[in-house]
Order: structure tokens, then C-alpha cells, then sequence
């Protein structure tokens, strides 16, 4: 990995200092990307019929057009792409997927260009597109994928991850979804809602009516299930929500509050705190066999379990110390190490999908900042600071965190709203992720294909 | 504590001005009456569960310990509700919105049993209380300040029947 990585900077560095256009484009991610590359992203072609057949399937005109929209905002929102605009394209869709006058790219300063072509082959969407390197004059990738028309968006974002791992190294991120909590009217009557999303924004359902208060969604990593806390009939309890059947149940018996849920890595667990007399500890159900084991014992409040990615460790957050600190243990329960010992309280950890951090919460001197430090509690590193933020979660190849912000209120309450942001592991590209109503406690999902 | 560290200073600040010139404004004098160490001591979203019986507790910053005043407000529900013995009671722990929610989650349940033990020794039977936590979900006064974050940190006995 370090090896492959050198040879990437090393690449790029080729690439800046040399006019000879033998080596291929690529991007580095490893830092705040100042300078995003510039790419085009032509109008993926189609034919008259095919164009026919789409718009009264759809009700969209020009969906190869829309397609292209889609690839182009998810490259301008991780940072890395510059998309260049339409207007400038001297090529026609339809002849530059076939071959791609060079020059021509070359002039409006694109060094990347995708190209692709749409049709409908039995009622079905079929879209090839190709991602070409303009400096170098040749093709980098060309794939082909048939689908049902409905799924038009999810094309756009699974050729934008096959883009971005092509030029990154990496995989991408844009084929997911967000699980989070829709959020309605005054602060002391809120109404929450469970809703799911695409990563973009878009394709937002509402899961839960609003009837009783729902809490911290989180995904499953091997599957569509979604661990929560509901109050339903004044009960919090973790439920185990199924979304594509809509099928839910309450995990566990247990004789009070359970919050704070988690899967384990496999799916195969869920991890949460089970509060009772004034203390909250650890424990895992298997969601097969339902055997509960208790995890940590300790008076002290025991909470926001997160496995590392092998499944061996468990970062969590306690007081024990006296106030809100980060430890880590073996998944059994023992070897329990505190790791945060910055300044502050440090609050709800999450291991990384990659392994090799944690990111965090953290309050001091009345601010709140999202960081990450590694596992053994080095290198901590606060990537935004601001008046209340929280909740980190990770996107699955460990490059970009979700978390939500809430904004101050006057003394009547008024101007508060809760909004989803997200940031770079590098602390830039920092954004707001646009939601239909105020959002909390976002929670991103596995890679829907792979 | 870095909020009661802050809370202190402001009050010796007013305290100080008040002595020099003796005209702190009135605002500021009504906040220092109604929070003390970072505890709300104020009746202002106080309801009562008979006349002399307070509802709610308030609590310091990320603490579950009760104050001297809560302790004699416990005590007067503990004895209304020895008098009346048909009566059950839901404690409802929340905590303020300066804190992370999932620990808030435990520090209002924390907050909930640090009152329902003290109801307990004062003859109370368990089984005529049970507790719930709201953590930071549900505040009774929507500002962010010091004063309005001190009301919402409470333990307040509902009747549950």
C-alpha cells in the first residue's frame, strides 16, 4: 500500500514537472486536494428511439444528459474533480465516445473525459461508457451495465465510483446511502422520522411516521438491515429494522433502556449499552441465536460501541475517569486502555473501515470538533470545529466522514437548525449535505454494488 | 469543569462590578439568582405535584449529584407520596443539549435513578417508580445559553397514573 502510494506521488509529481504526456492521470487523495483535476464529462449519447422509449418510461427528457448531471455533481462534491463546462465541449457526444479528438479536450484544459452511450434493449437500460486520458491520448477504462430504467441514478453513481477508483486507486463511495434522522418543528417538540437517502441526496424515503421518537440509525455492512433506538410506547429500546421488507423487532429482553446500537463488522452482532440503576454498560446479541453477553462492567457509563474492522477490537466511550473519554478493548472485554488524553471530553468513537483510525468527538472550551486520532491514541488531528457537531460516521472506504451540525438559538429558540455536513479525512472539501427537512445522526452505507 | 470554572468567574466578575458601582444590570442579577454552581435554583418551569411538592430536580453539568435543595425537594415528594400510596411516578432523567447524544442518553438515566434512590430511602417502594430517559430529546426551555441549558439538566417525577 505505501509502495503503490509513493509510486502514485511520485506519478503525479511526473505528471506536474514534465510535458511528455506518457504517464496516465491520476489523483492523490492522501492530502487536501487544491488543485481538483479537471475533467469532461460529455452528455452520454442516445439514440431517437431509445430517447422515445426513456422519456415515457421516465418522464425525463435526455436521460443519457441526466446520467452525465449525476456523474458530475458526485466528482465536484468529493473535491478531487473540476467538471468542466458543457458549453465549452467542441466534440458531439456521439462521435467523441467512439474516438475522442484529443486536441480538442486538450484546449479546454480537460485531462480526463468520460464518454458514454445510452440505450434500450428489451425495456431495459443499457448504458457503456469510457473514461479516456486526454494528455496521454488513450483509454483508461470502458464498462457496460443493463439495468431497469428506475434505476437510472444508481448507473450514474456506480460508473462515478468505477471513475474515481480508476484514477484514485481507491474505491469510491458514491453507490451508497445515508440513514438518518429527519427532523421537524420546535426544539422542545421535535419530531423525528427515520429516512434513508441516496449519498447525494436524492431518493429520499421516510421510514418511520413520526409517532414516537426514533434515534441513531446505523447500517448494517453486509446488508440492508438498520439497527435503532425507538421509543415506541415509551419504551427505548434497540430495534432491528429490516428496509426492504419494513419488518422491525426489538433486540434483546432487556429490563430497561438499550441505546446506543452498532453491527459488528460481519453483521452478525449488534453492540449496544443497556442502562440500568443509574449505569450503562456493554453488550453484544448475536442476531441468529439471540445469546446476549455482557461486555464491559464497570459503574461508570459505558457507551457508543464500535467494532474495528477485524471484529478483534472495541473502541467505546466512558466516564470511568471521570469524565467522557475514548478507550479501546479486545472484543471480549478485557485489556481495557484509555486512548484520548487531549484536552477536553471526547465523546462517540468510530473505528474506520481501513482499521488504522478513530474518529471522534470532541468538546473543549465550549466548542465542539470532529478528529480523528489512531488506534493507540496518537496523532490526533481535529478536522472542523464548531458550535455543536457530532456523531462522525464513516463512508465505506474511510476518505470521507458524515456527521450533523446544530446551529446556536436566540433565547426564544429561534434559528436553530440541525443540517448533515461532511468533510475529507484531509480536513477539506467541507459541505453541506443538502436534506428536504433538518437531519441528524447520519449513519453511510456499504457499497450497494461491488 | 471548565463550564462551572467558567460560571464562577462570571459571577465574581458580577459580583465584583456590583460592589464597584453597584449597578450590574437587571438581566444579569436575575440569572445569578437562579443558578447556583451551575445548578438551576429558579421556579420558572416548575410545576407541582401538590401545592408544596416541587416536580423537578436540576442538576450540574455532566453530574447526577443532588443538591442540598434537591434533596429537600425529593423529600417532599417522598412524603406526599407515603401519603398518598395509590399514586405511581415515572422519573424522567434529561440532560442539556452540550453534550453528545448517545452519553446524554446515560446521564439522564444516571440523573433519573440518583432521584428515584433518594425517593427510595425516604420510604418509597421501587416498585411505585419507574424511570426513563430522555437524554437532550426533549428541553423545556429551546435556548442556548447557560440559564436556559441549567433548566432542561432535571429529573422530573410524572404521575403515571
Amino acid at each position: 500500500m505505501k509502495k503503490f502510494k509513493l509510486i502514485l506521488n511520485t506519478i503525479l509529481i511526473l505528471f506536474i514537472s514534465s510535458t511528455k504526456s506518457y504517464s496516465l492521470v491520476e489523483v492523490d487523495i492522501t492530502r487536501g486536494n487544491l488543485n481538483p483535476l479537471p475533467i469532461a464529462v460529455s452528455p452520454l449519447f442516445q439514440d431517437n428511439n431509445s430517447n422515445t422509449f426513456f422519456e415515457k418510461e421516465l418522464e425525463i427528457k435526455d436521460i443519457g444528459s441526466e446520467i452525465s448531471k449525476v456523474i458530475e455533481n458526485n466528482l465536484k462534491q468529493s473535491g478531487l474533480f473540476n467538471p468542466l463546462s458543457k458549453d465549452a465541449f467542441l466534440q458531439k457526444p456521439d462521435i467523441a465516445h467512439l474516438k475522442p479528438r484529443f486536441e480538442d479536450w486538450a484546449l479546454i484544459k480537460s485531462q480526463a473525459l468520460i464518454t458514454g452511450k445510452v440505450t434500450a434493449i428489451n425495456e431495459k437500460l443499457k448504458v457503456e461508457f469510457r473514461l479516456w486520458d486526454v494528455l496521454a491520448g488513450r483509454e483508461m477504462l470502458a464498462l457496460a451495465f443493463t439495468t431497469v430504467p428506475s434505476n437510472w441514478r444508481r448507473v450514474g453513481h456506480i460508473i462515478t465510483d468505477k471513475v474515481y477508483e480508476r484514477l484514485t486507486g481507491e474505491k469510491g463511495y458514491f453507490d451508497t446511502r445515508i440513514i438518518y434522522v429527519s427532523e421537524e418543528g420546535p426544539k422542545i417538540k421535535r419530531i423525528k422520522k427515520l429516512a434513508i437517502m441516496d449519498q447525494d441526496g436524492f431518493n429520499t424515503k421516510y421510514l418511520t411516521l413520526g409517532n414516537e421518537l426514533v434515534l441513531t440509525p446505523r447500517f448494517n455492512p453486509t446488508n440492508q438491515m438498520v439497527t435503532y433506538l425507538s421509543y415506541f410506547r415509551n419504551l427505548p429500546r434497540v430495534y432491528l429494522l429490516d428496509i426492504e421488507t419494513g419488518i422491525q423487532e426489538v433486540v434483546g429482553d432487556f429490563p430497561g433502556m438499550t441505546f446506543a446500537p452498532r453491527f459488528s463488522p460481519d453483521g452478525k452482532k449488534i453492540i449496544m449499552s443497556f442502562a440500568k440503576d443509574g449505569n450503562s454498560d456493554i453488550y453484544t446479541m448475536d442476531i441468529e441465536n439471540r445469546i446476549v453477553e455482557k461486555i464491559t462492567n464497570h459503574p461508570s457509563i459505558d457507551t457508543s460501541p464500535s467494532y474495528s474492522p477485524d471484529g478483534k477490537f472495541i473502541t467505546f466511550n466512558s466516564d470511568r475517569s471521570g469524565y467522557q473519554q475514548i478507550y479501546v478493548m479486545k472484543s471480549d472485554g478485557s485489556d481495557v486502555k484509555r486512548i484520548s488524553f487531549g484536552k477536553g471530553l471526547y465523546g462517540t468513537p468510530v473505528w474506520s473501515p481501513r482499521g488504522d483510525l478513530i474518529a471522534f468527538t470532541k468538546l473543549h472550551k465550549g466548542k465542539f470538533y470532529i478528529g480523528v486520532m489512531r488506534v493507540d491514541g496518537e496523532g490526533e488531528r481535529l478536522l472542523t470545529e464548531n458550535y455543536y457537531q457530532e456523531a462522525p460516521s464513516w463512508a465505506p472506504n474511510g476518505r470521507v466522514l458524515i456527521f450533523y451540525r446544530e446551529t446556536k438559538s436566540n433565547d426564544k429558540g429561534e434559528g436553530f437548525s440541525a443540517k448533515l455536513w461532511s468533510i475529507d479525512l484531509t480536513g477539506y472539501n467541507e459541505r453541506m449535505v443538502v436534506t428536504e427537512t433538518d437531519a441528524s445522526d447520519p449513519s453511510w452505507s456499504s457499497l450497494l454494488s461491488n | 469543569m471548565n463550564l462551572s470554572k467558567i460560571l464562577k468567574n462570571t459571577f465574581l466578575v458580577i459580583l465584583l462590578s456590583m460592589v464597584v458601582s453597584a449597578c450590574a444590570t437587571k438581566k444579569t442579577a436575575i440569572i445569578d439568582s437562579q443558578i447556583q454552581g451551575d445548578v438551576y435554583t429558579g421556579t420558572d418551569t416548575v410545576e407541582y405535584l401538590a401545592k408544596g411538592v416541587p416536580d423537578r430536580v436540576f442538576f450540574a453539568t455532566n453530574e447526577s449529584i443532588l443538591t442540598t435543595m434537591s434533596r429537600d425537594t425529593l423529600r417532599k415528594q417522598a412524603a406526599w407520596l407515603r401519603d398518598n400510596p395509590s399514586v405511581n411516578v415515572v422519573l424522567e432523567g434529561h440532560a442539556d443539549e452540550r453534550g453528545t447524544r448517545e452519553y446524554n442518553l446515560a446521564l439522564g438515566e444516571r440523573r433519573a435513578n440518583a432521584a428515584k434512590d433518594y425517593l427510595m430511602t425516604y420510604g418509597v417502594s421501587a416498585d411505585r417508580i419507574s424511570v426513563i430517559s430522555y437524554g437532550k430529546e426533549r428541553p423545556v426551555d429551546s435556548g442556548s445559553n447557560p440559564l436556559s441549558w441549567s433548566k432542561n439538566r432535571r429529573a422530573v417525577t410524572v404521575k403515571a397514573n
